[in-house]
């Protein structure tokens, strides 16, 4: 029984509940967000930044007011909506493929992403809206077709995990190209917006951004509680899911409409930021178990904790100019990954 | 009252699975499938607990009944997923469970590892139980649903001697009052524990009934091609030895 102790998530081990490391990541993200408004090119001391929250946006210090209010809340914001997101997408996603190294990505989204991005800043001057809301206009449509083609080999040939996987990976294949192609037409200039696209920044959050986000989160999250212990009960594989009653494909088939929805609203805004999708659930699953009630929650905190840590990183980096914080996360990912193989193989 | 199929049959492609024409058994008790490996066995079991599609009619007392009342264990149980026991029991409850788990809900786990002798086991890992306790923890979780049929698909192939007896003493008191439908390899388990056998080889149903009937040298002899005698223990068992392979 020597192994008992290790038998338990690491939540139960310390002895204090599952809600309680909810909780506990619950305060951690809300430390980070407002060490996220205390950093940034103007350097405002921490009481500067209370004083102009205080305040509110209409305050008398306008200078105070306008960097707070509408420069840096917006990012901050935003930065912990899409880490939410892609970490509540990312626990979905590994839970309906039963592989630990999926992500809202794995399907191609985010190639279809880039694609619809880089169609409109390429194409964008001959429309007849404006580019801010073009490009994720597109970027949300691309994500949709993409998920859209996955969703119908899975209505048609069984939405098997590896039905899925491999109609995900040829996706991901054809946007991929697609992009390319597009990156190979463009202008010096014109490639430059989009490599910037691609690398994933906060600098493009607004408060449209962040209400549009948040407006998705709120849409999708009755139908993603509705699926928690369905979620849990596939975690005991198909086999024994299927003989609970559950129609596991037809359960697959409802959560790649969700995990399309959050993900294009994620990466429609802020171009594409990878491994937190991939990062944030393994980080749940080991803080409180299996348990979807307490792992979506969970995911989408580390998410959010991943993401804003990434944003403070790359603003403490460079004050100056700011590191798109796409190009931190995946730096910071890699070792993190690396570290989840090593311990999986270990068992 | 009675288990009654009728022209059932399960097709894959233009390849048939399965086909028997008619079967008539008790609704209620222990009934042990048995047959050589490809016989149909688990595409029986599937087709009846509605993971696998079939056609012609299967009925029970008349009507059969709605999915939540079967409780089917397939063969390939295992769970790589770190969840306790105790929650996996509880996800039994799957389509009663809301947001908070209720101590009723606690409660009712704990009786269905207590009776199945698993208490002890409660709060290890799944993905850390042998195959034998996962397969036990598995079936307390079926049983959980209070099943009117109880579907096994070799529910004794991961267990010691101890617990296969165990487990099947715990089937034939469950069987009681509700039809137990179980696959089982080994004979002389069958002998002892089922009331009636369906025997199946090559798709097609052999003999189906009392079990006494239905286990003789001469039908097992030609579908498990072997030689085989049926010797009787101190208690006035069947055991079912077999000497040698032969061929048809």
């Amino acid at each position: 029984m020597s192994d008992l102790a290790s038998d338990q998530s690491a939540a139960k081990r310390f002895g204090f509940g599952q809600a309680g490391a909810v909780s506990a990541a619950l305060a951690l993200l809300i430390c980070l967000m407002v060490a996220d408004l205390v950093t940034g090119p103007a350097g405002l001391p921490l009481d500067d930044v209370l004083r102009g929250l205080m305040d509110g946006p209409a305050a008398e210090d306008r200078r105070l007011a306008v960097i707070l209010w509408h420069l840096r809340m917006p990012q901050t914001i935003m930065a912990a909506l899409v880490g939410c997101t892609l970490g509540i997408a990312g626990l979905m996603m590994q839970t309906i493929l039963n592989n630990p190294l999926a992500s809202p990505y794995t399907l191609g989204f985010s190639a279809a992403a880039g694609f619809g991005a880089a169609l409109v800043i390429l194409f964008g001057s001959a429309l007849p809206v404006a580019m801010w809301i073009g490009v994720p206009l597109a970027a949300f449509a691309a994500t949709l077709t993409a998920a859209a083609l996955v969703y119908l080999v899975a209505r048609y040939r069984g939405a098997s995990p590896e039905m899925l996987v491999l109609a995900g990976i040829a996706v991901l294949f054809l946007f991929q190209s697609l992009q390319s192609l597009l990156q190979f037409m463009a202008a010096p200039e014109v490639l430059q917006q989009i490599v910037f696209w691609l690398f994933g920044s906060l600098l493009k959050a607004s408060w449209t951004s962040v209400k549009v986000m948040s407006v998705i989160l709120v849409v999708t999250l009755p139908f993603i509680l509705r699926e928690v212990w369905n979620l849990t009960a596939l975690r005991l594989g198909d086999g024994n899911a299927a003989s609970l009653g559950l129609n596991v494909e037809a359960l697959r088939r409802r959560v790649l409409i969700l995990v399309a929805l959050l993900t294009a609203g994620a990466v429609s805004f802020t171009g594409t930021i990878g491994f937190v999708g991939l990062i944030a659930p393994h980080v749940g699953r080991a803080l409180v178990g299996e348990d979807h009630r307490f792992g979506l929650p969970m995911a989408g905190i580390m998410g959010a904790v991943v993401l804003v840590a990434a944003s403070v990183i790359g603003k403490a980096i460079s004050p100056g100019a700011v590191i798109p914080v796409g190009i931190i996360t995946a730096i910071a990912g890699i070792p993190m990954l690396l570290a989840i193989i090593l311990l999986k193989g270990k068992r | 009252m009675s288990l009654i199929l009728e022209g059932f049959t399960v097709d894959a492609g233009r390849r048939r699975l399965l086909h028997i024409d008619a079967l008539d058994l008790p609704s209620t008790g222990l009934i042990a499938v048995i047959g050589p490996n490809g016989a149909g066995k688990s595409t029986l079991l599937g087709a009846l607990a509605g993971v696998i599609a079939h056609r012609g009619t299967k009925s029970l007392d008349g009507d059969w009944p709605a999915p939540e009342r079967i409780g089917f264990m397939p063969q390939n149980f295992a769970v790589s997923a770190a969840m306790s026991a105790a929650d996996c029991v509880l996800l039994g409850r799957r389509e009663r469970l809301g947001w908070r788990v209720t101590a009723q809900d606690r409660a009712e786990v704990a009786r269905a590892l207590a009776a199945l002798d698993l208490s002890a086991l409660s709060d290890r890992r799944m993905d850390r139980l042998s195959g034998g306790q996962q397969q036990r923890v598995l079936l307390a979780q079926r049983l959980i649903r209070d099943p009117r049929v109880l579907i096994l698909d070799e529910p004794t192939s991961a267990l010691d001697m101890h617990h296969q007896l165990e487990v099947l003493d715990h089937l034939r008191a469950l069987a009681s009052e509700r039809l137990v439908l179980a696959a089982l390899h080994d004979l002389t388990l069958a002998a002892r524990h089922a009331d009636h056998i369906v025997f199946l080889d090559n798709g097609e149903l052999v003999i189906a009934g009392p079990t006494a009937e239905v286990l003789r040298p001469a039908s097992l002899n030609h579908a498990y091609r072997i030689d085989s005698e049926i010797l009787t223990d101190r208690n006035g068992g069947a055991v079912i030895v077999a000497h040698r392979t032969v061929s048809n």
